[in-house]
């Protein structure tokens, strides 16, 4: 796991190109982004799904990169390693959707933890366990929101990876337990959680200061 | 641990193939037919659990019977190894939720399918007798458990481009897709290692995950 295949590379590359046209296309279109001091406006169609999940992104890297920087009482060695990973998959997933927006990518939003007590494990894996399962959520519920079906393969490759970061915090917090196999989300039908925007963004609003707008998603 | 290598590099080398070309093919071929496709029958069939199948568009009928065919074989193997005692006790937990997640999976993709259904493939877990010991060894049994999670979340993720158009289809593929992700790391966990593997997930194309699941159909 410690090495990332050529193959991985190459998909990224791929990835990467198909988000350089993106961001010709989007000389066409207006630039979401441009008024920062004013908040973010993610934008409208693929564009402004992509920006959704960069949003969500940015959230979570700014989140692992503070518990890896100030770490909780007696962090084991399995959490830590464990956390880290994950802290290094948000922070490329982030990078990813920023390289694929280009000059349409929402800027850096100021995020806001103070609810979290990052000295705490059970604070801490609480609310990785609340992001994660956001995330799986909101990936869940944009998917019929994009129309090229390179950035909904991309987007996939994206929401399984927080389904499985869902799954390793929720067995930190009760190893071996049905919860780390979904209890919880899960339901009746087998099936996970799916939230449009609106509602993801309302329970992501209390971490982030910079005032998120999506103004054409549902 | 041994027997997982040989599976996956069976897996591997086809997976370079899938990523650049099966995008191309599978998305070029029925990505136009998918987008003008109405999906209210299946709005129908899953709100009132009735079988609209016949009605169903052939790419998503086929589509969604090759993920049923996937779903039998995951169910099958979780019933048989929940009742052969392989599994230990501090792991029944999870593989009992697991099963019951993939039975619920048979169940609903049955109900969209209808008539259209197609039957429960015949198994043998032992693979001719490469792993004759599945239901004594519970690494083989792991090693099994972790081949059909991980090709379970690379076989939807490669078909979801077949699903746009299609926004309530594609939303509940999703949603058993970020399912079998949860599954697939806490089953690596088990096997000691981390739920993943990179910070982006791979899809597989139609043909590499039936060359997969091949040798355990009957």
């Amino acid at each position: 796991m410690t090495n990332e295949s050529s193959l991985s590379r190459r998909h990224l590359l791929k990835w990467t190109g198909a988000g350089a046209t993106i961001a010709v296309a989007g000389a066409f279109l207006p630039n979401f982004g441009i008024s920062a001091a004013l908040g973010a406006e993610l934008g409208e169609g693929d564009i402004g799904v992509l920006n959704y999940a960069y949003a969500l992104e940015q959230l979570e890297a700014a989140f692992y990169t503070q518990v890896l920087e100030t770490p909780f009482t007696s962090m084991q060695v399995n959490d830590e390693r464990i956390l880290r990973q994950i802290r290094d998959h948000e922070i490329a997933h982030r990078d990813f959707l920023k390289g694929a927006l280009g000059r349409n990518a929402i800027p850096a939003l100021e995020v806001d933890f103070s609810a979290v007590d990052f000295s705490s494990r059970a604070s801490v894996l609480g609310t990785a366990d609340v992001f994660e399962n956001l995330g799986v959520a909101a990936y869940n519920g944009a998917g019929q929101l994009i129309s090229n079906a390179d950035y909904l393969v991309a987007a996939g490759s994206i929401v399984s990876i927080e389904a499985r970061h869902a799954a390793a915090i929720a067995d930190l917090l009760k190893p071996f337990s049905a919860e780390a196999v979904g209890r919880g989300n899960v339901d009746s039908k087998g099936l996970d959680k799916a939230l449009l925007p609106s509602k993801v963004l309302k329970a992501a609003a209390p971490f982030i200061v910079t005032p998120v707008t999506a103004a054409t998603l549902p | 641990m041994t027997n997982e290598n040989s599976i996956l590099s069976a897996i591997e080398p086809e997976l370079a193939d899938t990523i650049v070309q099966g995008r191309r093919d599978v998305f070029a071929k029925y990505a136009k037919a998918a987008g003008i496709m109405t999906s209210a029958p299946l709005v129908l069939a899953l709100a009132s659990n009735q079988a609209f199948g016949q009605s169903l568009p052939k790419v998503i009928e086929d589509t969604l019977n090759f993920a049923l065919t996937l779903e039998y074989l995951e169910a099958a193997f979780y019933d048989m190894g929940n009742k052969s005692g392989v599994v230990p006790s501090q792991y029944r937990s999870v593989f009992r939720t697991i099963g019951a997640h993939e039975n619920a999976h048979v169940k609903l993709l049955k109900s969209v399918l209808g008539s259209a259904a197609v039957a429960a493939p015949g198994v043998d877990f032992t693979a001719g007798g490469k792993f004759a010991d599945v239901w004594e060894n519970f690494d083989t049994f792991l090693t099994l458990s972790q081949t059909f999670e991980d090709l379970g979340v690379a076989a939807y993720k490669g078909q979801a481009g077949n699903l746009i158009g299609s926004a309530e289809v594609l939303t509940v593929a999703l949603q058993i897709h970020s399912v079998e992700a949860r599954h697939a790391s806490e089953v690596r966990r088990i096997g000691l290692k981390f739920g993943w593997d990179g910070a982006f997930d791979k899809p597989l194309s139609k043909s590499a995950v039936l060359a997969a699941a091949t040798p355990f159909l009957a």
